[in-house]
């Protein structure tokens, strides 16, 4: 079966009592067991609960993974994650990160003696420089946010597993609809749901898939421990959100393309940085490992002057943190998502003040780039006044 | 500012006007009765220069927000945190520590604590010493120079072992720890830790805050200014927050948080008593009976004696044929519901902890925990009397 259709049918035959088509939310927190020492499965909802173990299960068959776990938000999954490394450990981590997981490496981690590196994960020569004895994973997100740097799954998880290091990849970006890290060899898959999973800017969540029986005993224990699990509720409006992902996923591409491509050519615009253009860097590897590109891309203007009056004039377009809803919305990396990566490390991947990220939604493409027309219009205009 | 929302005579209201007169109770836009639901992830930011009070829900909403002023105020703390789990708040709270530091946590504790205690904390290089915080000597014995927290419950689960607050908080003031306790049995209408020196006030607030059994959330509290910057960092670097909905219904569950607990506690002292003269148990834990060591400590500590019963049937053959035979009670996990709920701790709070270790705690094979609900109690007692006899 096609992906398409398993998004569509994530728990419509999973309640045998009803029928219900749209899975039951359980608001169950404690289940009656049958007898000592019998159990119906469910215990406790920390550990497992009926609506969150559906999500769970699908997040694991669509990313071709054995186990998922649902948290309380991408970045709880993250620190579940992290929490399989402790005192002397070390990490290689994309150089081009998203600010909350530098945060947690940096401020948190790095006070339990969890170390970590920094680098251009497709580089091979630099990653292979960075690796030391104790150095037990790779960390990687492809594309990059907010410049959209590619590494290649196949070549870099291969150098990894012959390492003997866990390759983890945030897939949030691209979902598992245009590309399936495990595939490709990773042994963990990392999202926050809250994006295109979730798709509506209503529900925040975190999902972990793994490969393998003894990692995925170990995750399922770190994510009972350490309780970061995500509500009933929350894990229904996630299902239903996944199952037009197929549909959103292919409208947010049709737009970014359009977009990107009348920005390429405007005079404001310096670059932009979007991994279906042909003259991206990553292109290729891009089309090699994916079905599909992502409805976020970032560009550069020319003159800084430029973001202040833009940001104020967009309209139908959102000024506000997050990405990949169905609604547009435009980021200031430098201030918002990546305001705690250090100015030093954010200049030299090019996270600078001249720097927008853009995340499409699905409205027309047509009115979007009238808006963006606009708002740069005005731009210009007022600093030719000024 | 309305005089609905004037703080100052908020927080100068008896117990139970505040569990329904919080502040935010009314939604200001609209005059609707309860706080909406903010089911959203990201906030609007009209201005790029002067960002709104929330950008992002990980790292505030305004459901959650509600919540946290609400349980900040019925503690008496400055402010309050709300996460995914009782067990997300204690590991998140458990982060304000670094490799090489030491923790004193009383011997009893929560199982999912000692879990992450001795299973995930300890290759963060965070040590623990576990003592019986019930005995002072030994928690002085305890300290060493790498020591940076103690970690209470009290009353402790299952056996209901009674700490001195003010006097180990005191102490721990002395030395320069931090002081965390484990609200959870007796929530801030029993028991209102910051008044004896407590730092951190913690609850799983699935049991009798929420008390419907239906929500899964964790709340931690402070009344330091400095201590509640370093766990909203915390909050929001690590992300086990507290979604919207659950928020909502965790405050819901509150506003009817003294009518419960009375109905409970008055059940609860009925059990024990009737338990305490019953030929098949060989012993009762309750702070409400008058041999139950620390009885005094706890009425000088606090307002009542909460709504869980523990007792030993003597065996575990015999605590399996009560937990088949009981009609009432929910056989499962948890405590602190409208429904009663019978668990049997050696398989199931604390199965994470060695069979040795759990004797040594009084945590026999015999014994089972009652949490008391709402029902009518003489049909309680009738249940378990018909379920003794078998």
């Amino acid at each position: 079966m096609k992906i398409e259709s398993h998004l569509a049918q994530i728990g419509s035959q999973k309640e045998p009592v009803t029928g219900a088509i749209s899975f039951p939310v359980y608001q169950a927190t404690a289940f009656r067991h049958p007898q000592l020492g019998q159990s119906t499965g469910f215990d406790y909802a920390r550990t497992k609960s009926p609506t969150r173990s559906v999500l769970e299960e699908a997040a694991a068959q669509l990313e071709s993974g054995d186990a998922g776990f649902a948290c309380s938000s991408g970045m709880a999954a993250l620190t579940t994650i992290f929490a399989l490394f402790g005192q002397g450990d070390h990490l290689i981590v994309s150089l081009d990160l998203y600010g909350g997981t530098y945060r947690l490496l940096e401020k948190i981690m790095s006070r339990y003696g969890v170390k970590a590196s920094y680098v251009d994960t497709n580089d091979l020569d630099g990653i292979s420089e960075l690796l030391q004895p104790n150095t037990k994973a790779i960390v990687i997100e492809t594309p990059t946010n907010p410049l959209m740097m590619i590494t290649d799954l196949e070549r870099v998880s291969a150098w990894a597993k012959s390492k003997g290091l866990l390759t983890i990849v945030d897939n949030t970006l691209l979902t598992p609809f245009f590309q399936r890290p495990i595939e490709l060899g990773a042994d963990i898959v990392v999202h926050s749901a809250t994006k295109y999973l979730g798709g509506h800017n209503d529900v925040l969540a975190g999902l972990i898939v793994t490969k393998g029986a003894e990692l995925s005993q170990q995750m399922g224990f770190l994510h009972n421990s350490l309780g970061a699990v995500l509500g009933p509720q929350d894990s229904w409006l996630l299902m239903r959100g996944m199952k037009t992902l197929a549909l959103r996923m292919e409208r947010h591409q049709y737009n970014a393309t359009a977009i990107a491509n009348y920005l390429m050519e405007h005079e404001a615009i310096e670059d932009v940085y979007y991994p279906a253009l042909p003259h991206h860097p990553g292109h290729e590897i891009q089309n090699k490992q994916s079905s599909g590109n992502t409805g976020i891309f970032s560009f550069r203007l020319k003159d800084a002057r430029y973001v202040e009056p833009i940001l104020r004039h967009i309209k139908l377009i959102a000024f506000a943190e997050s990405l990949g809803g169905v609604e547009s919305l435009m980021t200031y990396p430098a201030v918002q998502t990546h305001a705690d990566i250090p100015l030093e490390i954010r200049q030299q991947i090019g996270v600078d003040d001249r720097l927008l990220r853009f995340s499409v939604g699905i409205e027309h493409a047509d009115d979007l780039i009238a808006d963006l027309e606009q708002a740069l219009a005005a731009a210009k205009s007022e600093i030719q006044e000024a | 500012m309305t005089d609905r929302h004037n703080l100052e005579k908020i927080a100068g209201r008896s117990f139970a006007t505040k569990l329904l007169h919080f502040g935010t109770e009314i939604d200001e836009q609209t005059g609707a009765s309860s706080t909406p639901i903010f089911q959203a992830s990201t906030f609007h930011q009209a201005d790029i220069m002067d960002p709104p009070h929330h950008d992002y829900s990980r790292s505030g909403n305004p459901t959650r927000e509600a919540l946290e002023n609400y349980i900040a105020l019925l503690e008496g703390g400055t402010r309050g945190f709300a996460f995914a789990s009782g067990m997300a708040a204690i590991s998140t709270t458990f982060m304000l520590l670094s490799a090489g530091d030491h923790v004193i946590v009383t011997e009893d504790v929560y199982g999912g604590t000692y879990r992450l205690l001795t299973a995930v904390l300890t290759r963060f290089n965070i040590e623990t010493t576990f003592v019986d915080m019930t005995d002072f000597e030994q928690v002085q014995e305890a300290l060493k120079p790498n020591t940076k927290a103690v970690f209470m419950e009290t009353p402790s689960n299952p056996t209901l072992k009674i700490t001195d607050i003010s006097l180990v908080a005191g102490w721990a003031k002395e030395k320069g720890l931090l002081t965390m306790l484990d609200n959870t049995f007796m929530t801030p209408y029993h028991q209102r830790p910051f008044e004896l020196g407590v730092d951190i006030v913690l609850h799983s607030a699935t049991k009798f805050l929420s008390g419907h059994s239906d929500v899964l959330a964790g709340l931690a509290v402070t009344n330091d200014e400095a201590l509640g910057r370093r766990l909203y960092q915390l909050q929001n670097g690590l992300g086990a927050v507290l979604s919207a909905h659950e928020s909502w219904l965790l405050m819901r569950g509150m506003k009817t948080l003294q009518a419960r607990m009375e109905h409970s506690e008055r059940s609860a002292r009925k059990l024990a008593e009737w338990l305490s003269n019953h030929p098949e148990v060989t012993q009762v834990y309750y702070p409400g009976l008058e041999d139950h060591p620390g009885r005094e400590i706890h009425e000088k500590q606090s307002k009542g004696y909460g709504a869980v019963v523990s007792f030993d049937v003597g065996s575990g053959e015999r605590a399996a044929s009560l937990l088949s035979r009981v009609q009432l009670p929910l056989v499962a996990v948890s405590l602190g519901a409208v429904e009663s709920i019978l668990s049997y701790p050696a398989k199931m709070s604390h199965a994470a902890m060695p069979k040795e270790v759990r004797y040594q705690r009084g945590i026999t094979d015999g014994l089972v925990r009652y949490s008391v609900g709402l029902e009518d109690i003489d049909d309680l007692i009738a249940d378990l009397d018909s379920a003794l006899k078998g």
